[in-house]
């Protein structure tokens, strides 16, 4: 914008939404999340994450220990010193492991979640970058990949290298890897058609600093939605992992052996499967729903007024949207 | 033509009376107090700029309005029915029985997955409950050979994708006309088509509106299209009508200054006058101002503008104007004569293209090419769609590499692939794409876009870099401050000129420009315009503008190429070939622009 003959009550239209003090680099990221944030379904999501993470994390600070007797196996709640949720199968009681069992899980699901949307990611991406051979190699590779069941795939692994906590997470992580790929590999062929990244193609710029510059940055939406449903179901799976004895060993509280312990005593304590059974839930589907929201901002469904304000600032050809 | 008509007794066929839309949830206006008529087989031009409302208007006569958008108050009235009293079925009914609308891209309003004729059997079958008594097949037929298409098999079992822009086009506006409506909105349906075809379609809409009785309202915001098909224009800016009168004296004598900068801004193939454009842009929705919302950017306003809000005033028979200070009518726009260019200053960079083929696939998209820029000077390129004068642009960019053929720039061959050329040659060639919307990376500020090429040609501490931004910001007349603003708060001509800075910025020597100014309001497109030919002089740049619009290389460049089906027809300085084109095809071309001295001819 130029100078205006009377500058009196112009320009606020364009200054409204410009950022006191502009930040250089635009945290995308963190946009997405305010987004998701500034929606119910996004609260809600977030809260009940959190509440499951603090008991996952602050649980073990809790004084009173996982693995002592405290009363005869299967007590109800009601039995002195069994405690608030009873005891499980060797006597143990299981508020505290629940408060402790979870801290090692979140960890292990965090880091195959880490895994599995960084390489999907970088498959993703190079292949629809890259057109042609490389282009077929890895998303044929990615396709084999999918065809074989998560689950049998990381059983498959750790039955042949055995029960070790990094070789978990890489099960885990791999196995899921495939799926971001296509997800990301789908979305980034949009945006890697588009305009600016060509423009940046002409001055000759390596393919490397093209893809972290100017495609992954377009790409924080669909990366996060994948981050939200790729922890989801790192956390169901490495629980089922535990639960078929390939988690933690067993004087070791945890969420997914829990369940598999304590299914006999159900009858006589239900919270020994209930309490790690909920909670685990509640995980699952507070990151998928927080995963749910980002999408949903993203696509614009609560923006409204912004949305049809922003239309009207758009150019002719996209009028009568 | 249309003797049938004017015939002022009867009551109108569209009357719009103080249309009011909100938003929905903050009630902020977007249209305000819109009235108007329209009477029978009469087609109205509902003209503006991106954001003027037009469309929401448009949209409103349906009854409908978009999501987040609420009518708020006044009535429609069409052939006897309140359209904003209906609802439900009733208004489900109106909408193709009595009203029908025509969008903008025909792609968009036909379903891809069902064929051509499933679809126009469809909108006959809903409305018409077996009434007729006609066989389907044959009132297709009859309705395509109104619209000018064969009622073939092979065009019926088509699907959308599988016939041109301007077939599918027709297609749509045989179901708007299918069942017979009284009035037809078409929501700026030639924009993206080239000009032969436009010229049908607008040829067409006029025959099928005297014909089968129907009124249309023509929303654009291309003017000699609208000079071309409408009797009466109303002319919106920032959600209020500001001018409304019979096309002859909008065209020959507007008196806002609005309408009347609008025509200033649009380019002709006769009058190689500087453009004027516009500055500033209309006010959003919610912030349009106590007065008149064109005083910030017209040179007449006084404090009265500012203060008042001016009604709409009647300036002379049916002419009616929003103004305080309204332009003389008889006054008649000074044309600025184009400053001749200098001889080339540096003069290092021709461009030779000494038969140049190119290929997509197995398919030959140009035929030997030949041609020569000199250095300092501006080679305007025009075709239609298909004509191969994009992938021309890609070639030479070095985007598109399927091509064979001498290209030489400053006595150097060029490589076919972008990445084979040496770094120098990747700078003295810069590249400006189409739509500003795409070419400009959203997650990155104004700043760090522009700055980009920089980090790859040369080494500068960022400081440099910055003041090199301020710089060439200041130089497309932006204002350094807006560096660190979004691509998505700049109005669509803001972020062209960002993509103009972000070429200039390393020192080019040639400028590519493919079709920069056709995503652009016309007001806009002449400030761009106006904005690259200073450039030009001052830098001696060589430019080879690409453009569909003829009249638009009058207005900037010294040579002109036609293309078509990728071969060169008629080449020669813009001068002599606009004035005596000798190649049939370049006379069809000229022809076939629509221009404001046809306003009025048709009624």
């Amino acid at each position: 914008m130029t100078t205006h003959p009377l500058p009196t009550t112009s320009s606020a239209g364009t200054a409204a939404r410009v950022p006191a003090k502009g930040p250089k680099r635009s945290f995308a990221a963190l946009r997405v999340l305010g987004a998701a944030l500034g929606t119910t379904r996004g609260r809600i999501s977030a809260g009940l994450t959190l509440l499951v993470l603090a008991i996952a994390f602050l649980g073990p600070l809790v004084p009173g220990s996982p693995t002592a007797f405290a009363a005869p196996p299967f007590s109800n709640p009601s039995v002195p010193g069994a405690g608030l949720l009873g005891t499980d199968v060797l006597g143990q009681s299981v508020l505290f492991r629940v408060l402790h069992g979870g801290q090692h899980l979140m960890l292990l699901a965090f880091l195959a979640t880490v895994i599995a949307v960084g390489s999907g990611a970088v498959i993703g991406v190079v292949a629809a970058y890259r057109r042609g051979f490389v282009e077929n190699l890895l998303m044929r590779g990615v396709d084999v990949v999918l065809a074989i069941p998560q689950l049998v795939f990381a059983l498959l692994l750790l039955s042949l290298i055995g029960p070790e906590w990094w070789l978990l997470i890489l099960a885990v992580g791999l196995s899921q890897a495939p799926q971001t790929a296509r997800v990301i590999y789908g979305a980034a062929q949009s945006v890697t058609e588009k305009d600016f990244v060509k423009a940046v193609a002409v001055w000759g710029v390596p393919t490397r600093s093209i893809l972290a510059r100017h495609v992954l940055p377009n790409l924080t939406t669909p990366l996060m939605v994948e981050l939200g449903l790729r922890l989801s179901y790192s956390i169901v799976l490495i629980a089922g992992l535990s639960f078929l004895g390939f988690g933690s060993p067993p004087p070791e509280p945890d969420w997914g052996v829990m369940v598999n312990e304590n299914r006999i005593g159900m009858a006589a304590n239900p919270w020994g499967v209930l309490a790690p059974a909920l909670l685990l839930a509640l995980l699952a589907v507070g990151t998928n729903t927080f995963a749910d929201a980002i999408a949903r901002a993203n696509l614009g469904e609560t923006r409204g007024e912004d949305a049809v304000l922003g239309a009207a600032a758009g150019p002719t050809t996209e009028g009568s949207k | 033509m249309t003797d049938v008509t004017r015939s002022g007794a009867l009551a109108p066929r569209l009357q719009v009376d103080g249309l009011g839309v909100v938003m929905a949830r903050s009630g902020t206006p977007v249209v305000q107090d819109v009235s108007f008529e329209v009477a029978a087989a009469q087609v109205m031009g509902l003209v503006g700029e991106s954001g003027s409302g037009k469309s929401t208007v448009a949209l409103s006569l349906l009854g409908y309005a978009r999501r987040g958008l609420r009518i708020a108050e006044g009535t429609i009235d069409i052939a006897g029915t309140s359209v904003l009293d209906l609802s439900g079925t009733a208004l489900r009914k109106a909408r193709g029985t009595l009203v029908a609308y025509v969008p903008q891209d025909p792609a968009s309003g036909l379903n891809p997955a069902l064929t051509l004729g499933y679809q126009l059997g469809e909108a006959m079958r809903i409305h018409d409950e077996g009434r007729s008594g006609d066989p389907l097949d044959d009132r297709i037929a009859a309705l395509l050979d109104e619209v000018r298409l064969p009622a073939t098999r092979q065009l019926l079992h088509s699907y959308p994708h599988q016939v041109s822009g301007g077939q599918a086009q027709r297609v749509a506006i045989a179901m708007a006309f299918a069942c017979r409506p009284r009035l037809v909105v078409l929501d700026e349906p030639t924009t993206g088509l080239d000009v032969t075809t436009q010229r049908h379609i607008l040829q067409t809409i006029r025959r099928l509106a005297i014909a089968h009785d129907v009124s249309a309202v023509y929303v654009s915001h291309d003017l000699p299209v609208v000079a071309e098909i409408a009797d009466d224009v109303a002319v919106m800016y920032a959600g209020r009508l500001v001018e409304k009168a019979p096309a002859p004296a909008i065209f020959g004598g507007a008196r806002h200054p609005y309408t009347a900068g609008l025509l200033r801004a649009a380019p002709t193939p006769e009058r190689a006058g500087v453009l004027v454009g516009i500055e500033g842009r209309p006010p959003r929705p919610g912030r349009w101002p106590i007065g008149c919302a064109f005083a910030d950017r017209c040179a007449r306003a006084t404090e009265v503008c500012v203060a008042t809000h001016p009604p709409l005033e009647p300036m002379g028979a049916d002419h009616l104007a929003r103004c305080y200070h309204p332009v003389d009518a008889k006054a008649s726009a000074p044309v600025i004569a184009i400053p001749r260019i200098a001889p080339p200053a540096a003069g290092t960079g021709a461009l030779d293209v000494d038969g140049l083929s190119a290929w997509y696939g197995d398919k030959q998209i140009l035929h030997d090419v030949r041609f020569r820029v000199q250095p300092g000077s501006c080679l305007g390129i025009v075709g239609e769609s298909g004509s191969g004068k994009t992938t021309l642009a890609r070639c030479l960019a070095g985007l598109h590499s399927a091509w064979e053929g001498p290209v030489e720039f400053g006595a150097q061959l060029l490589d076919p692939k972008a990445r084979r050329r040496r770094p120098e040659e990747r700078r003295r060639i810069q590249y400006i794409f189409q739509n500003p919307h795409a070419s400009l990376n959203p997650r990155m500020s104004v700043g760090e876009n522009v700055e980009e090429p920089l980090r790859f040609f040369d080494r500068l501490t960022s400081a440099e870099r910055r003041r090199k931004v301020a710089e060439v910001l200041e130089q497309v007349a932006l204002g350094a401050d807006l560096a660190d603003r979004m691509p998505e708060q700049l109005s669509g001509g803001e972020r062209q000129r960002v993509a103009v800075a972000r070429a200039l910025i390393v020192d080019p020597e040639l400028l590519i420009c493919d079709e920069i100014t056709s995503a652009l309001d016309v007001s806009v497109q002449a400030l761009v315009i106006e904005q690259l030919r200073e450039l030009q002089l001052q830098r001696g740049l060589t430019m080879v503008f690409i453009t569909h619009n003829v009249a638009v290389v009058r207005s900037i460049a010294q040579d002109i190429l036609v293309l078509e089906q990728g071969r060169v027809v008629e080449t020669g300085p813009v001068e002599h070939v606009l004035t005596h084109p000798e190649h049939a095809y370049t006379k069809q071309l000229l022809a076939d622009l629509p221009r404001f001295a046809d306003a009025g001819v048709a009624s």
